[in-house]
C-alpha cells in the first residue's frame, strides 16, 4: 500500500500553508495586536487543550475509528480530579483519579468497539451521553470550586516563562510522534486502519490495538479535562461539551484520513493551531459571533476539500 | 412587586385551609447550571410544604424532549404544568395542547410566545441589563471603553439583557463598546474570548458579562494577563459569583433569586388550580444589585440551596 510522494506532499505541506495563510491574513488585519510573541504564546495556550484531545483522537481515527466521547470525558475527569482533590486534600490523588477514570473509560470504549463489535460512532455516541450524565450526577449540577493553588498549576502555572499547558502539549506531542513514527506499535496502529485483513494475516493483535487507542484517547481527554478545570480554577458540570468536534476537526484539518491508515501527527497539531488562530484572530478583529461560526465551518470545509482534491489531482 | 407580597401573605395565612393533594408537573429546561438547580430546589421545597406531588422533568436543553415531557404530563392528567421553556416558540404547541386538556400552564423564568398562560413569573432581564449599564455608567462617570460578553445568541435571556444594557449605554456617547462577543454563557469560553479581547485592547475600563459563569471566566483571564483596574459586572448571583463579589474581583452581580422563583412558581400553580386568577398575568421577580457593600447581608439571607 504505497502512497505517491506527491499526494503526501500536498497533504503535509498543504495544511502548513493553510495555517500560514490564515496567520498572514490576521497579521495584516491587526499587526500590532495579533502578530506578537505574547499573542502567539496565548494562542498556543488556548489551543493546548484541544491539541491534547486531538492527539488522542488521531490514534483512534488512524484505526478507522472515531471517539465522540472525548468532550464529556474531559468534563467528567476534570470534575473527578477536582472532587477527589477536595476529598483527600491532595492534588496528586485528584489528578491520578482523573487520569485513571479517563484511561479506564477509554478502555471501556475500546472493549465495546473491539469485542462487542459495535461501530465506533455509535459506541462512543452512547458513552458520550452516559458520561455526561455521570458528570451531572457526580456534580449534582453544581460547579466544584475553591480548589487549592497546586491544582491550578496545570492550567495557570509557568515553567520558565512558558505556560505549563504549552509544555504539556509539547511533551505529549513528542511522545506521540515517537510512538507513531518509530515504534512497532505505531506501525500496527496505521496498519489496522489501513488494511485490517492484511494486519490480521500479519499476526497483529487487532483487538489489543483497538482497545489501546481508545484508552489513549480517554487518557488524553482526561489530561485535557484536568488542564481545563485547572485553567478555570473550577470544574463545571458542563465542561468539555462539544470539545470532540474541535478535536476531530483538528485531526481532519491535519490531513488524517477518516478512513484510517493515513495521517501525520504534525498535521494534527497544525490543525489544532488553525482552529486556535481562527478563534483568537476573529475575536481580536471583533468579528460578529454569528459570522465566526460560519467562517470556521467554511475554512474547515475548504481545507478538507483542498487536501482531498489536491490528492486526487496528483493521482490522476 | 406588590403582587408578589400579596401572594406571599395569602400563602402564609391561608394554606392549611386547603387540603387537596395535587400533582403538578415541573418542566425545567436544564439542570446543568447552578441557577436551575436552585430553581428546582426551591420548587421542591415549596411543594413539600404544600403537600404537592411535584413531578420534575429535565429537558436537557432540548425542545423536542421538553415537548414530549409536557405531552406525558398531559397524559397523566396532572393538575397544573409549570414550564421553564427551552424555547419561546417551539413550546407553543405544547402549551396549546395543555390548554385543550384544561390543564393550567404557568411559565417560569422564560416566556412562551403563544398559548394561554395562567401566569408568567420571571426576573425582568431587561431591567437587569439596565441595572448593569447604569452601574457601569456611574462608576466610569460616563466615559470609558467597555466590553460586552453576551450569552447564547438567540436565547431570550441574552436578547433581553442586551436590550436593557444597550438602552442605557446608548445614552452615554463617551462610553464605547470596543468589543461585543459571545461566550455562550460558558465559563471556559468567557476565559478564552476575554483573553483574546484583552490582547486587542490595552485599555479596558469595564466588562459586562451576561451571566456569572462568563464573568468568572473573564476574571480569570484578567488575572492571568496581569491586568488591573477592570470593573467586571456579572448576572445571576450564583454562589461562586457572590464569592467573587465578596473578594472584590466582581464589582456588581445582578442577582436573581432562583430558589424563591421556583417556590413562587409552585405557589402560583397551587393557587391557580384552586381558582385564583392573576390579572395581569405577569409577576416580575425583583433583581438585586449585589456589591461589596451588601453582599454579607445577601449571604446571610440566602443560605446556599
Amino acid at each position: 500500500m504505497s502512497k505517491t510522494m506527491n499526494s503526501d506532499f500536498i497533504r503535509k505541506y498543504g495544511v502548513i500553508f493553510g495555517l500560514g495563510g490564515i496567520i498572514v491574513f490576521f497579521a495584516i488585519e491587526s499587526p500590532q495586536y495579533f502578530f506578537t510573541i505574547s499573542n502567539f504564546m496565548l494562542i498556543s495556550k488556548q489551543s493546548s487543550i484541544n491539541a491534547l484531545l486531538a492527539i488522542g483522537q488521531m490514534f483512534v481515527i488512524l484505526t478507522a475509528g472515531i471517539d465522540l466521547s472525548v468532550g464529556s470525558m474531559a468534563g467528567l475527569t476534570g470534575a473527578i480530579a477536582a472532587g477527589v482533590t477536595i476529598l483527600t486534600g491532595s492534588v496528586f490523588w485528584g489528578f491520578l483519579a482523573g487520569l485513571a477514570v479517563g484511561a479506564g473509560l477509554g478502555a471501556v470504549n475500546g472493549i465495546i468497539v473491539a469485542l462487542a463489535k459495535v461501530p465506533a460512532f455509535i459506541a462512543t455516541l452512547a458513552t458520550m451521553s452516559a458520561i455526561a450524565g455521570i458528570t451531572l450526577i457526580y456534580t449534582q449540577g453544581q460547579p466544584i470550586w475553591n480548589l487549592p493553588k497546586e491544582f491550578t498549576f496545570a492550567g495557570q502555572g509557568e515553567i520558565g516563562d512558558i505556560p505549563f499547558p504549552i509544555i504539556l502539549m509539547a511533551i505529549v506531542f513528542i511522545i506521540a510522534w515517537i510512538i507513531l513514527t518509530f515504534t512497532k506499535y505505531g506501525r500496527h496502529v496505521y496498519a489496522v486502519g489501513g488494511n485490517i485483513r492484511a494486519s490480521r494475516a500479519a499476526g497483529i493483535k487487532i483487538k489489543s490495538v483497538l482497545i489501546s487507542v481508545y484508552t489513549i484517547s480517554g487518557f488524553l481527554a482526561a489530561l485535557g479535562g484536568i488542564v481545563l478545570a485547572s485553567r478555570l480554577g473550577t470544574a463545571e458540570p458542563t465542561a468539555g461539551t462539544g470539545y470532540e468536534l474541535d478535536a476531530i476537526a483538528a485531526v481532519v484539518l491535519g490531513g488524517t484520513s477518516l478512513f484510517g491508515g493515513e495521517g501525520w501527527i504534525v498535521g494534527t497539531i497544525v490543525g489544532a493551531y488553525i482552529i486556535g488562530v481562527l478563534n483568537n484572530g476573529m475575536t481580536i478583529m471583533n468579528i460578529s459571533p454569528y459570522y465566526q461560526e460560519v467562517v470556521k465551518g467554511v475554512v474547515i470545509l475548504l481545507a478538507v476539500m483542498l487536501t482531498s482534491f489536491g490528492k486526487k489531482f496528483w493521482n490522476e | 412587586m406588590k403582587r408578589y407580597l400579596i401572594l406571599l401573605a395569602v400563602m402564609l395565612v391561608g394554606v392549611t385551609a386547603i387540603s387537596v393533594a395535587l400533582t403538578i408537573g415541573f418542566c425545567v429546561s436544564t439542570l446543568n447550571n447552578p441557577f436551575f438547580v436552585s430553581f428546582t430546589n426551591g420548587a421542591k421545597a415549596e411543594a413539600q410544604i404544600l403537600g404537592i406531588n411535584l413531578i420534575v422533568e429535565n429537558a436537557r436543553n432540548s425542545n423536542s424532549t421538553q415537548y414530549s415531557q409536557v405531552e406525558d404530563l398531559i397524559q397523566r392528567k396532572v393538575d397544573a404544568i409549570i414550564l421553564n421553556p427551552t424555547d419561546a416558540d417551539a413550546l407553543v404547541p405544547a402549551v396549546k395542547d395543555a390548554n385543550k386538556a384544561g390543564i393550567p400552564v404557568i411559565t417560569l423564568d422564560r416566556s412562551v410566545n403563544g398559548g394561554e398562560v395562567a401566569v408568567f413569573i420571571a426576573s425582568d432581564n431587561v431591567a437587569g441589563g439596565r441595572m448593569a449599564a447604569n452601574y457601569i455608567a456611574k462608576i466610569l462617570k460616563g466615559k470609558g471603553d467597555i466590553v460586552l460578553l453576551t450569552g447564547i445568541p438567540g436565547a431570550s435571556a441574552t436578547r433581553e439583557r442586551t436590550k436593557g444594557f444597550m438602552e442605557v449605554i446608548s445614552k452615554y456617547p463617551n462610553i464605547h463598546i470596543v468589543a461585543n462577543q459571545t461566550a455562550n454563557f460558558d465559563m471556559a469560553q468567557g476565559l478564552t474570548v476575554t483573553e483574546s479581547i484583552l490582547v486587542a485592547h490595552p485599555k479596558i475600563d469595564a466588562i459586562f458579562a451576561e451571566n456569572d459563569s462568563m464573568a468568572l471566566g473573564a476574571i480569570q483571564a484578567i488575572k492571568s494577563a496581569g491586568r488591573k483596574g477592570i470593573i467586571v459586572v456579572g448576572f445571576d448571583g450564583i454562589p461562586q459569583g457572590v464569592q467573587a463579589v465578596k473578594e472584590g474581583t466582581e464589582a456588581l452581580d445582578v442577582a436573581q433569586q432562583p430558589y424563591r422563583m421556583g417556590a413562587l412558581g409552585v405557589s402560583a400553580a397551587f393557587f391557580t388550580v384552586n381558582g385564583l386568577k392573576f390579572t395581569p398575568a405577569h409577576l416580575a421577580m425583583p433583581l438585586f444589585p449585589l456589591t461589596k457593600n451588601n453582599v454579607d447581608a445577601w449571604i446571610a439571607a440566602h443560605p446556599s440551596h
